[in-house]
């Protein structure tokens, strides 16, 4: 795990200055604040970690509910572990080993991990409707048909309104488990590549097919959004 | 790889299926080019990439989830017996 990330996650609700200058062992600092009962840094890592790891768990398990019991578990895994952990991986990397294990045993006992290996959705098929796009006797083959291509949806799309804000939550909810995931780590938690591939155990390739399946389905939605909302107005 | 490879024609449909590699910098050199040729010569496909930029930047700015305050309560008692700060002066 390389400081930049532990650096960038610590920083957790508030924003980090990118140019600030990290600690030489910012890990052994942690670890040493920890086990020196200092509350106060316990609470910002679980601050700063816990939403990425709900998101994570939620890969594994069928509900936001049992995302949160192994959320805590793990947590509690790490105080009463704290005493015994060796350091030859960082505190967080061990953490989300940890929460996997515990998530994917979470899942077996839910019956999860074969739906969640079904709803891969790294499987073939276009993330665009092909009738978008003219047909193979056309001059123009796989080009966007004049009334179907993409409009631009305004100024308004850059706002997160209450009604945006429900709309992709049920937007990533109807995306299979696994392009969820990805999507909610790199775009929602800002992790990057290399480490969503670590912690979901999967390659680059599929990691980006997964991203750009889940961003494509979340854009459609948001494009059904603002098109039937122009259409309303006169 | 020649000019004219490079500029060889790309469908909006291919195109749309790469836009994820492209911002990543995941395609090789070659393809990178016919995208970017493509791109600047369709604006609906630039309307397309915008749109998922957009849809990238929306999801980053929904609200941070986490556990609900009786099990961050349960959390940080937990923390407090297990690791006892040393006792003071």
């Amino acid at each position: 795990m390389s400081v930049q990330v532990l650096d960038r996650l610590s920083g957790g609700e508030v924003s980090v200055d990118p140019t600030a200058v990290a600690p030489a062992r910012p890990d052994e600092e942690l670890v040493a604040r920890l086990r020196a009962g200092d509350a106060e840094a316990f609470g910002q890592i679980v601050r700063a970690w816990t939403p990425v790891m709900l998101h994570v768990a939620r890969a594994f398990v069928s509900s936001h509910a049992s995302a949160e019991e192994t959320v805590q578990e793990t947590w509690l895994a790490l105080v009463k572990g704290l005493d015994t952990f060796e350091g030859r991986s960082s505190l967080r990397t061990w953490t989300f080993h940890v929460l996997a294990n515990i998530a994917r045993r979470q899942g077996v006992r839910e019956s999860r991990t074969v739906s969640v290996a079904a709803l891969d959705g790294t499987g073939g098929g276009p993330t665009v409707d092909g009738r978008r796009f003219r047909g193979s006797e056309d001059q123009w083959a796989g080009g966007w048909r004049a009334e179907a291509a993409p409009r631009a949806w305004g100024p308004e799309a850059s706002v997160l309104s209450g009604e945006i804000r429900g709309l992709l939550a049920t937007a990533l909810e109807a995306v299979p488990a696994r392009q969820r995931v990805v999507l909610e780590l790199r775009d929602v938690a800002g992790l990057d590549a290399e480490e969503v591939c670590g912690i979901l155990d999967m390659t680059p390739v599929n990691q980006r097919v997964l991203l750009h399946r889940a961003r494509a389905k979340v854009r459609q939605q948001l494009e059904d959004y603002y098109t039937g909302k122009n259409q309303e107005q006169p | 790889m020649s000019t004219a490879d490079a500029h060889s024609h790309l469908p909006c449909q291919t195109v749309v299926e790469l836009l994820t590699d492209y911002l990543e910098g995941a395609l090789d050199p070659a393809t990178c080019a016919r995208v970017e040729h493509h791109l600047s010569l369709c604006p609906p496909c630039v309307t397309y990439l915008d749109q998922l930029r957009t849809t990238m930047e929306l999801v980053g700015r929904l609200p941070a989830d986490t556990l609900p305050p009786d099990a961050l309560e349960e959390l940080d008692a937990a923390f407090r017996g297990f690791h006892p700060p040393p006792a003071g002066p």
